[in-house]
């Protein structure tokens, strides 16, 4: 893919995440976490709980992923988002621990678009559906707590050229709205 | 006709083969028509999306990877011939154990739990959901459609009554998608149920996802509204992934049964761009 892509390092550094602007293509290079459903409602509750939680916050981006297993050489199987409104119940909580940037697919709900302007955080959106592209972008994956929860534990991964777009930034601005918006007949 | 005996280890090695080939090798029909998208759209982000997600369905067919991680709920269509008789085996395990056993050699994700309150994975992607159906002849058509939540969360079933008419009928299937939006992976491939009970519209929405984008419905004015009813969705701007564009589905195929006099009931189901399934005959 020839593109203008910007090359953006995780983790995230807080003024560059600050620069970012709706609708940029991006690709994003260097360490993130993977969790999903469960690992999210195991980390709330051990937010709300106030114990100590498996992996610090501070300066992560976690991608909502539930990868496929590895075969042969390759370190993980097909990996692409899965919908992250599910975790949005979960997700002011961890960004009020210091999370900066989420990766997944689709909406957010108004309290969660409402934290990412308070904390200066950043939403991408990878491709749904694109997970055989994804996996050959994960150059590592360990699981870091949870291994019971199998493809739903929580993951460090190492990703390279990891192709994704701003969908909200830290001003609030939000791609799934302006973008349809421009494209739509009225009905 | 003569009585066909067909062993159960052919019907799990159908299941396994259709299985393997469903989630590494995107359907020629979906190929085509997110090609023919990708010349249409107006949108440079949509244009974007939909050359990764063919460069994505070409790399998973060479390098057989999974084309989405979420290989699904394993759901298994069933046409059984009538004068068909299973020899050493049952149906039901020969299917899991072809699902089983796909999902294990083809490092594909399991997804299943085995209680939906309790949510402990199954371990190995089984049980399939499995819809059986006796036909005339010997043979046995499996066809195995793994089909991920992204999509699924956002299918519908209404209880419309008569008086709620087309009408009706179409704002249940624009209001789906709508709500829908980016969540379920346009652009969707629509399958609209029409009749029957809650539980055969909501099948019904689920066959005509089977059915090859380009084929319409044999009834005349039944095929007009999956056309118009295509052409709304795409006017409401959605786009490929959601970011915007004209190309929100990429098909709308509707299937209707008859219902009682007191009834219109309908179901959406939503199938996303990587609507995956496979078929095999076994006689």
């Amino acid at each position: 893919m020839t593109d203008n892509s910007k090359i953006v390092q995780l983790p995230l550094d807080a003024t560059i995440a600050r620069t970012l602007r709706a609708g940029d293509w991006v690709r994003l290079q260097g360490a993130l976490l993977g969790a999903r459903d469960a690992v999210h409602r195991r980390l709330f509750e051990a937010i709300q709980q106030e114990r100590e939680l498996p992996v610090a916050l501070m300066g992560e981006t976690i991608y909502y992923v539930g990868p496929c297993p590895g075969r042969g050489e390759k370190a993980c199987g097909s990996a692409g988002p899965t919908t992250s409104g599910r975790m949005d119940r979960y997700t002011p909580a961890l960004l009020e621990k210091g999370l900066l940037g989420m990766i997944g697919k689709g909406k957010r709900s108004e309290a969660v678009v409402t934290a990412i302007k308070d904390r200066g955080a950043v939403y991408f959106a990878a491709l749904g559906g694109a997970g055989a592209i994804y996996g050959t972008r994960i150059n590592s994956i360990e699981v870091v707590a949870y291994p019971e929860l199998g493809p739903e534990a929580l993951f460090r991964m190492e990703v390279v050229d990891f192709p994704a777009i701003v969908a909200i930034d830290s001003r609030g601005c939000d791609l799934y709205e302006a973008g349809p918006a421009s494209f739509r007949r009225d009905l | 006709m003569a009585i066909r005996s067909i062993a159960a280890s052919q019907i799990e090695n159908a299941v396994y083969q259709a299985a393997l080939e469903a989630n590494t090798r995107l359907p020629a029909d979906i190929m085509h028509a997110l090609e023919q998208a990708e010349t249409a759209e107006s949108s440079e982000n949509g244009r974007k999306v939909l050359r990764l997600l063919l460069e994505n369905a070409r790399l998973a067919a060479e390098q057989v990877l999974p084309i989405c991680q979420d290989t699904g709920v394993a759901i298994v269509f069933a046409d059984v011939g009538q004068e068909v008789h299973l020899v050493d085996g049952e149906w039901e395990s020969a299917i899991n154990r072809g699902i089983a056993a796909a999902y294990r050699d083809g490092s594909f994700r399991c997804s299943m739990v085995a209680d939906p309150l309790q949510r402990a994975n199954t371990g190995d992607n089984t049980p399939a959901l499995i819809h059986w159906q006796l036909v005339p002849g010997s043979r046995v058509t499996i066809t195995v459609m793994p089909k991920g939540f992204g999509s699924e969360n956002m299918s519908r079933v209404v209880m419309l009554v008569p008086s709620d008419g087309i009408a009706g009928i179409r704002s249940v299937i624009i209001e789906t998608v709508k709500s829908a939006g980016p969540n379920a992976c346009p652009p969707l491939i629509v399958g609209v149920g029409i009749g029957g009970t809650q539980d055969h519209a909501a099948l019904l929405a689920k066959k005509a996802l089977l059915r090859p984008i380009g084929v319409a419905h044999p009834g005349a004015q039944t095929a007009l509204l999956e056309q118009q009813w295509l052409g709304e969705i795409n006017d409401l701007g959605i786009g490929p992934g959601g970011f915007g564009g004209n190309t929100t589905a990429l098909a709308l195929h509707i299937e209707t049964y008859a219902t009682h006099i007191a009834g219109l009931p309908v179901a959406v189901q939503l199938g996303c761009h990587a609507l995956r399934r496979s078929t095999i005959i076994v006689s």
